[in-house]
């Protein structure tokens, strides 16, 4: 049975069999009959079968704080006629015919404008008018269709990005406007090389492209020359230099020849030299891009209001409208927004992705709570200490900025090269004009010229930026989302690598991972554990196999530790040593002996009673990811020296590291975010090597940003992820071993690309001192390079999905 | 050969008439999104028929 909405299989418990729709979810069912009602129902048509199946997610949110003065100062701007508009990234955006339905709100609303949809980036611009409809209601009839959504916090650098990225789109168009029509006159050039050309013609085609070329001389390669000043300046080789030189030599004789009348002219080869290049850049940034994009796309889905409580209502408010001293309401499931002191309730908090501690904190009245955390069991009242920046959360993104701004930039293979490729090839040329100057000292300047054209490095230039982008593209369809080009390069070679544990070698959850004693209280237990909310509860939950019949259980209390009740009669009690040895129970010898083995094992234990003798030992812990050893052998096998830094108690690091067969002196645990920072800090300083450091949480952000390499994992902070270079958008941690080697490939093409285009080089440069380059064989010679690069680069093999799972 | 003369700068005219087309589309943001409008148009073209098809009904 399929579901009328999604197309996912209907789990058999809810298949209604009299019905002639069936629906997967709620979600699902919901979003059904929304476009049912507004007769939208030709979204079924549109939508493609053979597509991802994603089943539909709604939420109550009512979306208030859209409508405040706050939010309409931070995201929503004037767009003309008393209109507004605003972005906002939409969650479970998916396939063409979304774009279809989202488009459609303003038939569902009146006063919606327009809704315009990106469908790579999951951003839909919302323009509205505020007079008759309001955009929280825009925001909640958006969630009902299945798209809940989030205002997008990066407003202003997109708005730059996008402005960069034009201004390079109309430098390549000039370019390669003025390298076409040249091209063409060349033609006519070329035919009089052979068949003989009057002066007054050949000097015309001269003089209109040497007119043609300026733009692309004078401004479209600007950015060339921009940077080679730089690097000069610094005292540093660079790319750009070589091609600065070959570039302007080339125009710089072609003017003197076109003006005194006799001599070679290269307008053709500089100007396609510019075009190709700027569409190399063009190409790697817009991979890079992507990454970046993504990241930040993340970051929106961080919670961007607090349920503000005044005189006892509950308000949704944006962040940015909270001030300290007032109430807020965390609900159970809610992440904290702020930091502050509880006012009211209990419950316990998941602390794993800012301290790295695996254990869920028990908070009551008047204890602190972190922005970050995750509340699990029941409401909290809490009064706020500090929002924004002024939080811990705040504070550790600071660090993070400061340590992303003292990375030193890595120097690339290709600009490495340049340095002695430039001395090389003024040696040759001097050495040309020489060697001319005694056979014919007519043609000395002339032959010197020919090899600084010939020899300016396009597919050089080239080499390393498609290699990368290539190589990005391919790790992107994996999962694996790479900011950074010089990432690929900095992993090249095997260093250190330093894993989290909560979250990056375990799962980061509360699960039930060891039983000793009675397997039949088991089942019991679970069905008491089915009417608590409390994580531990849920461990036990899921650890069951679900059965026919439910027992009938009654809850007494869950309250200090343990949890008691009746099961079909039957008195059950379960909770820690402690709260069992207060309610009398007796511990057989076996019990005693098993709590010693769970809790050296680094494990929570629970103990299970029936009436008044424990029966069973259950240890809760949080485990380690199935792929994780197999990942970790790789990787050591690559020559990495692995090492795992958390913040979670050393026992249980321990514990983990020598489950996973890693050197126990390697294993550090009880660091806080700052002693992480310093431990990367200090071990980068200290290797030549890269230092790669792997991990989730608001605690490794730090550390992440400022190693070699920081790599995110999936399902980790938002935070996290925007401050590594690479994140993982794939489950588990095999992509980690998969970038290792995709790296380490990605490499060696960049290496084949550079000997080829050398090579090429190489010839030309022959070929210029013999005095046999005319402007035709330097116009041949330069795209079959580029070509040979453009080949290499995509053909290669450099990401593939690691087959052991 | 002399017709040379009037050619190119009316070729070269073409060309930049076709280059200031460009400029100002990449300016108006046509190629910010280059996925979603391949969709987009032919959603539009659908419904369009349909009506179409209504109206000659």
């Amino acid at each position: 049975m399929e579901c009328t909405h999604c197309g996912l299989p209907v789990p058999a418990a809810l298949v209604e069999p009299e019905a002639d729709e069936q629906f997967c979810c709620n979600g699902c069912r919901t979003v059904y009959r929304v476009i049912q009602g507004y007769g939208l129902d030709r979204f079924y048509d549109l939508k493609d079968v053979s597509d991802a199946r994603q089943a539909a997610r709604t939420t109550d949110r009512q979306y208030r704080e859209y409508d405040d003065p706050k939010f309409s100062e931070l995201y929503v701007r004037p767009a003309g006629s008393g209109l507004r508009s605003v972005e906002l990234y939409l969650e479970g955006v998916h396939c063409a015919a979304c774009v279809w339905l989202v488009e459609k709100t303003p038939v569902l609303l009146e006063g919606v404008h327009e809704v315009r949809l990106d469908l790579g980036k999951s951003m839909a611009r919302v323009t509205w008018d505020p007079a008759r409809v309001n955009l929280s209601a825009v925001a909640r009839s958006l969630d009902s269709l299945g798209y809940p959504a989030h205002p997008f916090r990066g407003v202003r650098v997109r708005d730059m990005r996008r402005k960069e990225d034009r201004a390079l789109l109309i430098r390549i168009g000039v370019a390669g406007f003025c390298a076409g029509n040249i091209m063409l006159i060349s033609f006519a050039l070329y035919g009089g090389m052979f068949h003989g050309i009057s002066d007054e013609f050949r000097n015309l085609f001269h003089w209109a492209s040497l007119t043609i070329s300026l733009p692309a001389v004078l401004w479209c390669a600007g950015l060339f020359y921009r940077s080679a000043w730089g690097a000069v300046r610094a005292r540093t080789t660079h790319m750009d230099i070589p091609i600065s030189l070959g570039i302007l030599t080339g125009f710089l004789w072609g003017v003197f020849s076109t003006v005194t009348g006799r001599g070679e002219v290269y307008y053709d080869s500089v100007t396609l030299l510019i075009f190709l290049l700027l569409a190399g850049r063009w190409v790697q940034r817009n991979q890079q891009r992507r990454a970046a994009d993504a990241s930040e796309l993340l970051y929106s889905l961080a919670p961007t209001s607090a349920r503000l409580v005044v005189d006892g209502q509950v308000h949704e408010s944006p962040l940015e409208a909270v001030l300290p001293g007032a109430t807020v309401e965390v609900r159970a499931g809610d992440s904290v927004p702020v930091d502050g002191v509880v006012l009211e309730g209990n419950s316990s908090l998941n602390v794993a992705l800012l301290s790295g501690e695996s254990r869920p904190v028990e908070v009551q009245r008047s204890d602190r709570v972190f922005a970050g955390t995750e509340n699990l069991a029941s409401r909290l009242l809490v009064e706020v200490t500090g929002t924004g920046e002024d939080t811990r959360v705040g504070r550790l993104m600071k660090l993070v900025e400061e340590a992303g701004r003292r990375k030193a930039p890595v120097i690339r293979l290709a600009d490495r090269i340049s340095g002695w490729f430039v001395s090389t090839v003024l040696l040759l040329a001097a050495g040309t004009a020489l060697v001319w100057w005694w056979i014919d000292p007519g043609l000395a300047v002339e032959h010197a010229v020919a090899l600084l054209v010939v020899t300016c490095p396009c597919a050089l230039g080239l080499a390393t930026p498609l290699a990368v982008s290539a190589a990005i593209g391919k790790a992107a369809r994996l999962g694996i989302l790479i900011k950074g080009g010089d990432v690929l390069e900095r992993l090249a070679r095997p260093g250190r690598i330093v894993l989290d544990k909560t979250g990056t070698l375990t799962e980061g959850k509360s699960r039930l991972v060891q039983w000793i004693g009675d397997e039949t209280v088991r089942a019991d237990l679970a069905a008491l554990e089915r009417h608590s909310a409390h994580p531990v509860a849920r461990a036990f939950v899921e650890g069951v196999e679900p059965s026919e019949e439910q027992p009938n259980a009654i809850l007494e209390d869950a309250r200090g530790g343990g949890i008691r009740g009746t099961v079909d009669g039957r008195h059950v009690v379960a909770g820690s040593p402690g709260y069992m040895r207060s309610r009398n129970a007796s511990f057989p010898a076996w019990a005693e002996a098993a709590l010693q083995e769970v809790t050296t094992a680094g494990l929570t234990p629970v103990l299970v009673s029936r009436g008044e003798e424990v029966l069973a030992l259950a240890g809760i812990g949080d485990p380690v990811r199935q792929d994780s050893r197999s990942t970790l052998r790789r990787i050591g096998e690559a020559g990495w020296q692995v090492e795992v830094l958390s913040g979670d108690y050393p026992a249980v690091v321990h514990a983990v590291a020598a489950d996973l067969g890693i050197d126990p002196a390697r294993a550090h645990g009880g660091r806080q975010p700052e002693e992480k920072l310093d431990y990367i800090i200090s071990a980068v300083a200290a290797d030549e090597h890269a230092v790669v450091m792997v991990g989730d949480g608001i605690n490794d952000a730090a550390a992440l940003s400022a190693a070699s390499v920081g790599v995110g994992v999936h399902g980790g902070a938002e935070a996290a992820l925007s401050a590594a270079d690479v994140f993982l958008t794939r489950e588990g941690l095999s992509p980690v071993a998969e970038l290792l080697d995709g790296a380490r490939r990605t490499f060696k093409v960049i290496r084949l690309n550079l000997i080829f285009s050398l090579l090429y080089n190489l010839i030309g440069a022959v070929l210029a001192i013999a005095g046999r380059i005319d402007p035709l064989a330097a116009a041949i010679l330069m795209p079959v390079s580029s070509l040979t690069v453009i080949t290499l680069s995509y053909r290669a093999n450099t990401f593939r999905r690691s087959r052991n799972r | 050969m002399n017709v040379v003369y009037i050619l190119l700068p009316v070729a070269l005219l073409i060309a930049v008439g076709y280059l200031i087309l460009f400029i100002i589309s990449v300016r108006k943001g046509q190629y910010d999104d280059t996925t979603t409008p391949a969709v987009r148009m032919l959603f539009d073209d659908d419904e369009k028929k349909k009506q179409d098809d209504s109206e000659q009904e």
